[in-house]
């Protein structure tokens, strides 16, 4: 496995990958999804604030690092709809004035835009100006990035960091900093404006029960990643192992392997996943106590569509290792190493492992952004994560209702949208990267 | 052939038991029929009468797969494994855990999915071969690069917003075409048009990319080579020799979807309110109704067998090297 | 000769790789005349396919270009036509083959169809008339039946055929010159030598001009009136047939004819050229062949060499031209010492038979067998050399790999020192492995491109467990590198960045790390150009002496046995058709078989006699041989005692044996 990663023949191909600025940016992009996923992984519970017995206890409730960093900025929630950047909520409601009469009116939402009541300032400008400061402290944050960068990148020729800093804003040095660069920049501003803006105002509007739905998107993240590399993690040592085990024992152990693939790959993927949920679901109903909390029950149900999704989609990946290993074989450098008398564990190992890595890594990087499609249709049908909780296909599946009404609630359906694009088109655009660079065929 | 093609079919049979045996598994090892009463009565307070009443009427009143009380082929016969899974081969799907007639259900829902699916899987084809051949035909230069481009953001697009955003663009804000609905009878295109064009646009990404690298594979052989060294004009060489080569796993790729026709689409014919298998199994899913659930994986593995089949078929068909030797 | 047809001035066509720029072709310039065959002789990269590629224009681009020159056929410059234009010249003015006739047809179109496609372009023709043309042009290119071939499609023809059909459909558009760019390379040393009379008496029937694209000195001494050398992207030296073979004039040249293996040179080591092809990614300042000549002078690194005219049909692009290497100089290096180690073991094979079921249905039931050996004696004295000849189909690498045991034998005995090697069991067999080892015949894919050339080495010596620890073994392996003439730091790259010469040395290096008594040479120099190829000999033969090794020297190429082996076998489907001491079997050779693919070879000595004994027909397959001698069908002695059994063995001499009924 270290042969396999670690050779320069590798090293040049990822070499190849990251001289595409698409690639860099597209990486760049992914890099921030997966901290922010890794961000929301870590758990813990919060300990009461009251200790009287001298014993710590904890609160109920988990929490990741990610909730308590989005709960301090995000305004807390609402009653009801309300839309992007909105003072007033969405529909009427009968309000009674303080004179006792009562009025159908737009009531003045409880927390966005509060921070303006009592002030003069119009709406437009506050958000105006606060746009403006995120802009600017981006353009200053970046440009320490930029100078940190120029000082860290290695180079043989000792100019200063001027140079170097002006090489990567022209876009000269060999591996694109600049593409990365511009991606960082634009999400600095993201930042600084959910800092600036989203932490006074609903940035993308609240939901039907009032909730902020830059939280839900940005906690669906975790979700998407979470499907799209567990269900590699599972499936992958599954169709390594049977793979390579089929293509070079050959005989019965092939007869057997190619039985058990061609026999799960002929039921259509989402009937399996369908039947497999459902009776997912009468499990955990019948079994109700088993899952303490919410958030386990999520997470169960979570990591058990991951594996089905895993059971489902390794037969494509242990076909194609199968065919490559049964090509490989008969190379004549494995034949060299029969005639040393290597065993066959070491030719398993060292010959055949390390020249099929390449088909590993493009299957795992082509079907992660496929899952976290997939996520979206299966919890639309409902046989997907818990309906309880965030992720996109979730909002989906609410946000088609609310299409309907009149006037619209478009935000949530494009939050949801925006959030999923970005995930995968960047997925899409790396993984495309990749494969032109390890695939043989792509010459 | 006729000898190939039986021999095939013979050799399906281990393939539909495995299916068959996977499905029991799933249906009734995790679950016991007594917690599929429980669930059909609602959950919490039910008497034990309430659910071997329920398990009565349903025919899960049965041993699993051995009946001690039986005698003679009925001990194997009066099981659950027997007339829930083993029936199935002979395409007696039996009742639903509605009451409904299943088989029944099957023949009068498919023909509204082949509506649908027909039309979406037939101009698919014609439109990711025509892009495809359009961006071979000018690649290397900025507009294959754009197409391409295009074609990766239409696949990094989820289907459910192709469907959102068309049925809010042309059924409510233009009013071109019905949101959703189905009639029978000629009219009937005016509900299809709508799906058939969003799947057909939907699914263009991913597919006209992966002929175009069909092609593209093909266009660097030598004998391409040999037909340019002819005089022959580049759009010759590509539909006179480039697209014959490369049709053969097109068609590899295509002929195995044509028998899944009938089952529909899950996402448009739940979206577009098209009474097809599609919506029928997602209402199934919807209901907890795992009679129609576990017939519909039966019924799809056993067309997913006969697609392989015919795919095989057609491989031999199509191309030279395998037909005659 | 005034009027050329096709002349080349000044050519110029670059390709983009990684490394920058290379100038493939850079400033070539020939004429070409009505009715003569013209040679462009050259090793790999040489830049001659390319040279090709740019009269027809069909340089693959973008990342090659054509930069400069013109290309005039008559007096028009083709280079300055329209794509349009261009194509009604392709196929019609000029037609061409290639050297895959394999991959160079269309897979799923019949043969005929793609030969009447290039009527139907050029010509306009009714159906029939065209489909009339077709067969005539079948029957032209001496292919029987073509009413049944018309429908046939490539896979159903062998390798000889599908390049007829190449010739027929070049043929087709009736061309005035047809470029034959390595036509005979993938091909038998018998079936090469029914193309290219067959191209000869084409050549003479309808008149046209051929350029041949070639590297093989023998082809070009058997069919051209005139050649042109190429090296490093441009031309060398110009001259007419009998010129170029008695008075070879560039140092290039020269050392190309000294590389050659031949029986006059079997006691010294061949020449070879020094160094390596330069990059042509740099503009050159003076001759190109400076940096490898052994008459260099300060001149020739100061300025470019201006062509040098010789004679009225000879000219070189040399300062030098008259300079020759002292006769016998060489000899100084003589090698010596033969008959040194003669002691030890002997390998002795009898009635080896490996045949392969062939499957059918997915039952798999076995339909037949490939016969692929069926039933030979072989034996091998340590220290020495057997050659193993025949065409490709005929079994011979898989009698190497049945006697290493990588293949088990369906029937036989492998003694090796005395031990039957295929009553052993796998496990049984590994520690024996380090007395027999096995070289490869294509240098690119028998190491492990994601290890290192240490790694590589070192893993027979792990396995076999040489060395006592990790530093004796270092050691061992710096040793084997600097023995095979590759610098020590050599081990801590990859295979990959090597030429092929070098990696087929790592090879050599590599099977001699675990000390072998017997090496099986899989065809070890068929991958390579000829001056490689006399590096690779050498070393072989050097390394037998030093290690009293033998060799099962496994081949297709006849003056490679001249020069290396002490004793012949000829294969023919299977089975071992005559077998002698080199001396007698290629000097007096019995069998009609061994006599005609002798004769097949074209030999540069010899007097060009293009009608002299052919063999006609295929081999036939292996899975379902002719009754009696397997070589009656072919056999212009066949009698009704060869059709119906196979002859017994027969002593001409101690060391001479020949299956045929003529000598029984």
């Amino acid at each position: 496995m270290q042969q396999a990663l670690s050779n320069p023949h590798t090293r040049a191909k990822w070499r190849l990958v990251f001289a595409r600025p698409i690639a860099m940016a597209s990486a760049t992009l992914l890099l921030l999804f997966v901290s922010v996923a890794l961000l929301d992984s870590i758990h813990f519970r919060l300990a009461m604030p009251f200790q009287d017995k001298g014993e710590v206890e904890f609160q109920n409730e988990v929490k990741s690092v990610l909730d308590v960093v989005l709960v301090r900025i995000l305004p807390a929630a609402e009653t009801t709809y309300s839309a992007p950047l909105a003072q007033y909520s969405f529909s009427k409601e009968t309000i009674r004035l303080e004179d006792g009469s009562t009025i159908r009116s737009y009531p003045r939402l409880q927390h966005g835009g509060a921070h303006l009541i009592g002030s003069r300032k119009p709406r437009a400008q506050d958000i105006a100006e606060r746009l403006l400061l995120s802009v600017f402290e981006a353009v200053i944050c970046s440009g320490i990035l930029l100078l940190l960068l120029a000082a860290l990148i290695k180079s043989e020729r000792q100019e200063s960091i001027s140079i170097r800093a002006k090489e990567i804003l022209v876009g000269t040095t060999t591996v694109p900093w600049r593409a990365s660069l511009i991606v960082v920049f634009f999400i600095m501003v993201l930042v600084f404006v959910i800092i600036n803006l989203g932490s006074v105002y609903h940035l993308f509007g609240t939901d039907k029960v009032g909730a902020d739905v830059l939280y839900q998107a940005i906690k669906s993240i975790r979700t998407g990643i979470t499907i799209g590399t567990v269900t590699t993690l599972i499936m992958l040592p599954v169709a390594l192992a049977l793979g390579m085990s089929a293509g070079y024992f050959g005989g019965r152990t092939d007869d057997i392997i190619q039985y058990f693939y061609t026999t799960l790959s002929s039921i259509p993927g989402v009937l399996l996943i369908a039947s497999a949920s459902l009776m997912l679901d009468l499990y955990m109903e019948q079994y109700e106590e088993l899952f303490r909390s919410i958030a386990q029950r999520q997470d169960v149900r979570l990591l058990a569509l991951c594996f089905i999704l895993g059971i489902t989609s390794w037969t494509g990946l242990c076909r194609l290792l199968r065919a490559e290993v049964l090509k490989l074989k008969e190379m004549d450098y494995v034949q060299a190493a029969h005639a040393f008398g290597v065993s066959q564990v070491l030719i398993l190992l060292r010959h055949l492992l390390p020249n099929i890595m390449h088909i590993v890594l493009i299957t795992i990087v082509l079907d992660f952004s496929g899952l976290v499609l997939a996520e979206a249709v299966l919890s639309y049908i409902g046989i997907g994560v818990d309906p309880t909780m965030e992720s996109w296909g979730n909002m989906i599946n609410r946000a088609r209702l609310e299409m309907a009404r009149d006037p619209m609630v478009w935000w949530s359906l494009a939050t949801a949208f925006f959030f999923m694009l970005t995930l995968v088109l960047s997925a899409n655009l790396f993984a495309d990267a990749v494969r032109d660079a390890f695939d043989p065929r792509s010459h | 052939m006729i000898q190939y093609i039986i021999r095939r079919l013979f050799y399906s049979i281990p393939i539909l038991i495995g299916v068959n045996l996977i499905t029991f598994a799933i249906f009734f090892l995790v679950n016991s029929p007594d917690d599929v009463a429980r669930m059909h009565l609602g959950t919490k307070y039910v008497t034990p009468e309430a659910v071997e009443r329920w398990k009565q009427d349903h025919g899960y009143h049965l041993p699993l797969v051995y009946n001690q009380s039986a005698s003679g082929v009925s001990r194997v016969t009066e099981t659950i494994f027997y007339h829930k899974s083993f029936r199935l081969f002979l395409f007696d799907f039996g009742r639903s855990d509605s009451g409904r007639d299943i088989g029944h259900d099957v023949r009068q829902r498919m023909w509204p999915s082949l509506a649908i699916m027909i039309p979406m899987f037939l101009g698919g084809l014609i439109v990711n071969i025509a892009f495809a051949l359009f961006m071979v035909f000018f690649r290397g230069t900025k507009i294959d690069f754009y197409a391409v481009v295009f074609c990766v953001l239409i696949m990094s697009i989820s289907t459910l917003f192709f469907v959102i955003f068309a049925q809010y663009l042309f059924g409510k804000l233009f009013q071109m075409v019905p949101i959703s609905g189905f009639v029978s009878g000629w009219s009937m295109w005016k509900f299809l048009l709508l799906p058939v064009v969003v799947g057909i646009v939907a699914g263009m990404g991913g597919t006209s990319r992966w002929y175009r690298t069909l092609f593209l594979e093909e266009v660097n052989k030598d004998y391409v080579r040999t037909a340019r060294a002819k005089g022959m004009s580049e759009a010759r060489v590509l539909f006179g020799h480039v697209f014959r080569n490369a049709l053969i796993p097109i068609l590899t790729g295509t002929v195995v979807v044509i028998p899944m026709l009938f089952m529909g689409s899950l996402i448009f014919e739940s979206f577009f309110a098209i009474p097809g298998l599609g919506s029928y199994t997602i209402e199934a899913i919807q209901r907890q109704d795992f009679a129609i659930v576990r017939s519909m994986v039966f019924l799809g593995s056993v067309i997913y067998i006969v697609a392989l089949l015919a795919t095989d078929i057609t491989y031999t068909w199509a191309d030279p090297r395998i037909r005659l030797s | 000769m005034n009027n050329p047809l096709l002349t080349i001035n000044n050519l110029s066509t670059w390709f983009q790789t990684a490394q920058g720029e290379a100038r493939a072709v850079d400033g070539v310039s020939f004429a070409l005349h009505r009715g003569e065959t013209f040679a462009l002789l050259g090793e790999s990269g040489c830049g001659k396919s390319i040279t090709a590629l740019s009269v027809m224009r069909l340089v693959p681009e973008p990342a090659g270009r054509i930069v400069s020159g013109e290309v005039l056929l008559h007096e028009q410059n083709l280079l300055s036509l329209t794509e349009r234009e261009m194509q009604s010249i392709r196929g019609r003015k000029i037609g061409m083959i290639f050297q895959e006739p394999q991959s160079s047809l269309n897979p799923v179109m019949s043969v005929g169809k793609q030969i009447k496609e290039v009527l139907d372009l050029h010509f306009s023709l009714s159906k029939v008339q065209a489909k009339r043309r077709t067969l005539e042009l079948l029957d032209l290119v001496r292919i029987p039946d073509p009413d049944r071939r018309y429908r046939e499609y490539p896979h159903q023809l062998s390798g000889g055929m599908k390049q007829r059909i190449m010739i027929a459909m070049a043929l087709a558009g009736e061309p005035e010159i047809l470029i034959a760019d390595e036509p005979t390379t993938a091909l038998d040393v018998t079936t090469q030598a029914q193309i290219l009379s067959l191209l000869k008496q084409l050549q003479q029937e309808t008149g046209m001009a051929m350029l041949l694209i070639t590297h093989d000195l023998g082809v070009v001494a058997q069919v051209a009136d005139r050649v042109a050398v190429m090296y490093a992207g441009h031309l060398v030296e110009l001259a007419g047939q009998q010129d170029f073979f008695t008075q070879v004039a560039h140092p290039y040249t020269k050392k190309l004819f000294a590389s050659l293996p031949t029986d006059v040179k079997r006691d010294r080591p061949l020449e070879i050229i020094r160094g390596s092809v330069p990059s042509l990614t740099q503009s050159f300042a003076g001759c190109r062949f400076a940096n490898r000549c052994d008459f260099v002078q300060a001149k020739c690194e100061a300025s470019e060499p201006p062509w040098q005219q010789l004679s009225s049909d000879h000219q070189a692009r040399c300062f030098f031209p008259e300079l020759r290497q002292p006769e016998g100089q060489k000899d100084s290096s003589l090698i010596v010492g033969t008959e040194s180690n003669t002691q030890g073991v002997k390998l002795e094979i009898k009635n080896l038979q490996v045949h392969f079921p062939i499957h059918q249905g997915l039952m798999k039931r076995t339909a037949g067998y490939v016969y692929a050996v069926d039933g030979i004696d072989l034996t091998l004295e340590a220290g020495k050399t057997l050659a193993l000849v025949g065409e490709s189909g005929c079994g011979k690498t898989t009698v190497g790999k049945a006697i290493l045991q990588l293949l088990r034998p369906t029937a036989g005995e492998v003694n090796f020192n005395g031990q039957d090697l295929t009553q052993l069991s796998q496990s049984q067999l590994r520690p024996m492995r380090r007395d027999f080892q096995f070289i490869f015949q294509d240098p690119y894919s028998s190491m492990n491109p994601r290890m290192l050339v240490e790694d590589i080495l070192l893993e027979g010596m792990l396995a076999q467990n040489i060395g006592d620890n990790a530093r004796q073994r270092a050691a061992r392996v710096k040793t084997l590198l600097e023995r095979v003439g590759l610098p020590a730091q050599a081990g801590s790259r990859y295979a990959h960045e090597f030429s092929g010469g070098q990696r087929q040395r790592i090879c050599i290096a590599r099977a001699l790390a675990v000390e072998p008594k017997l090496i099986v040479c899989d065809e070890p120099t068929s991958a390579l150009d000829v001056s490689v190829q006399a590096q690779i000999l050498n070393l072989l033969k050097e390394l037998q002496l030093e290690h009293g090794l033998s060799y099962l020297f496994i081949t297709h190429n006849i003056s490679v046995v001249e020069y290396l082996a002490d004793e012949v076998a000829v294969m023919y489907l299977g089975r071992i058709v005559e077998q002698g001491s080199v001396r007698e079997l290629l000097d007096s050779p019995k069998h009609p078989y061994t006599i005609a693919l002798l004769a097949a070879v074209p030999k540069i000595e010899e007097e060009r006699s293009m009608m002299k004994l052919q063999l006609g027909g295929e081999i036939p397959s292996p899975s379902n041989p002719p009754q009696g001698c397997h070589f009656h069908p072919r056999c212009a002695h066949a009698t009704e005692q060869c059709r119906q059994t196979y002859p017994a063995t027969t002593r001409i001499s101690d060391s001479h044996e020949v299956r045929c009924h003529l000598f029984g």
